[in-house]
């Protein structure tokens, strides 16, 4: 496969969330707004990146039976660096994610993409591998925010957009999109829809 | 005493680790097509969180804390390693896995059997590692609080999944649209259980 191929690639008929079901334990919970979301998206995709181009680099040095160790290694110090330079310079996005950044390291898209791919291929694929996993996962993570932040508080990146007349008309914002089953729900509806524009995903 | 055990029944039913964090939905997802081996993942995971939670717990009140290397010497008394927190209690927990995985195989084979496909999974679980860093966050203080914390969390998590399970083995036989057949009800399905599970809000005992 070509390098653009899989970096395209996760971003629909390969995506992490919606069809190899990789890392949803804990992406939803930050999905209440866009910006935590984004921040999120863009730690998980830098981890994803390096981890996968170090491991891939050490391939052929790493034991087998004891990779899933070296793995959670290397992982977790890349976690513990994208931890340290969030404190550093957003933190009260930090603040808000909590402990799911350090949950970045059980995140099951990382241990998937080094199985399945880093530990046979070189570093470079395994690299545009990395960023483009991250991203589609990315991808679902800011639409679940954007559709939650829109319905449930009326705004966009914390800016009310929703004019003032249509709440004076009636309209009320939905306080159950901001609670937890309405992520679930909503990542449902876009496997849905995904599924129904792509009908060979679907499962038999 | 109170506190305790309200934090015990808080834990299992209003900060559900499934309903309220998501944390452990990979595992959560596949490996509740059935109602006994989900039974079988549900109790490993609690068994695991009770015996690392309160480790990690006093890993991080005894060396990792700001100050927690007071025992030294006054030298060590502004020492903070909080930042090795991740790395330290991962290593914990896999080391854990592994030996109660060599434990159990030793002193209970039949109990091997029943739970020994489901330990390697259990090292890269979310709730096993969220659970750990929720202790550390919410900052509790002694070891009774941390020990019905995780028991709690982990009951929680086997009731999601042996009730998901069920409802898993009666979705099978519905006429479900095609598109959604699979990942898509799942999810929904979740969602529609967690919105049960939110009535329990506001229990206090």
């Amino acid at each position: 496969m070509s390098n653009f191929k899989l970096l395209k690639a996760p971003f629909n008929m390969e995506n992490p969330i919606t069809v190899q079901v990789l890392g949803i334990c804990s992406a939803l919970a930050v999905t209440v707004q866009i910006k935590p979301a984004i921040v999120m998206a863009l730690s998980v995709t830098v981890v994803t990146a390096f981890s996968n181009l170090i491991i891939s680099a050490l391939r052929n040095t790493i034991p087998g039976r004891i990779r899933i160790i070296v793995q959670l290694v290397v992982i977790a110090a890349l976690v513990i660096i994208v931890d340290q330079l969030l404190k550093a310079y957003v933190y009260d996005v930090s603040k808000k994610l909590s402990v799911f950044v350090g949950l970045i390291i059980t995140n099951c898209i990382l241990m998937g993409r080094l199985e399945a791919f880093a530990m046979a291929n070189k570093p470079w694929p395994s690299f545009v591998d990395g960023i483009g996993n991250g991203l589609g996962y990315g991808l679902i993570l800011v639409i679940v925010a954007f559709i939650r932040e829109l319905l449930g508080s009326g705004s966009f990146f914390g800016h009310r957009i929703i004019p003032q007349w249509l709440y004076d008309a009636g309209y009320m914002d939905n306080g159950l999109m901001i609670l937890p089953p309405m992520a679930l729900i909503t990542i449902g509806t876009i496997i849905w829809l995904q599924r129904s524009k792509n009908r060979d995903l679907i499962e038999k | 005493m109170d506190s305790i055990f309200n934090l015990f029944v808080r834990s299992i039913f209003i900060d559900n680790m499934i309903f309220a964090y998501f944390l452990g939905m990979c595992s959560f997802l596949a490996v509740s097509k059935t109602v006994k081996t989900s039974v079988g993942l549900g109790i490993a995971v609690t068994f695991v969180l009770i015996i690392t939670a309160p480790i990690n717990w006093f890993v991080d009140t005894y060396l990792l804390k700001e100050g927690a290397l007071k025992w030294l010497g006054p030298d060590y008394a502004d020492v903070d390693l909080s930042y090795l927190s991740f790395i330290i209690f991962i290593a914990v927990i896999a080391a854990m896995v592994q030996l109660v995985e060599m434990v159990v195989e030793k002193v209970s084979p039949p109990l091997y059997n029943a739970l020994g496909i489901f330990l390697p999974l259990i090292a890269v679980n979310c709730a096993i590692l969220g659970v750990a860093l929720f202790v550390q966050e919410r900052e509790y203080t002694n070891v009774g609080e941390v020990m019905a914390y995780s028991f709690g969390s982990g009951l929680g998590w086997f009731l999601a999944i042996v009730g998901f399970a069920a409802i898993r083995e009666k979705i099978k036989y519905s006429n479900i649209p095609a598109p959604l057949r699979g990942l898509g009800i799942a999810f929904i399905t979740t969602g529609l259980m967690a919105i049960a599970f939110m009535s329990f809000m506001g229990i206090k005992i």
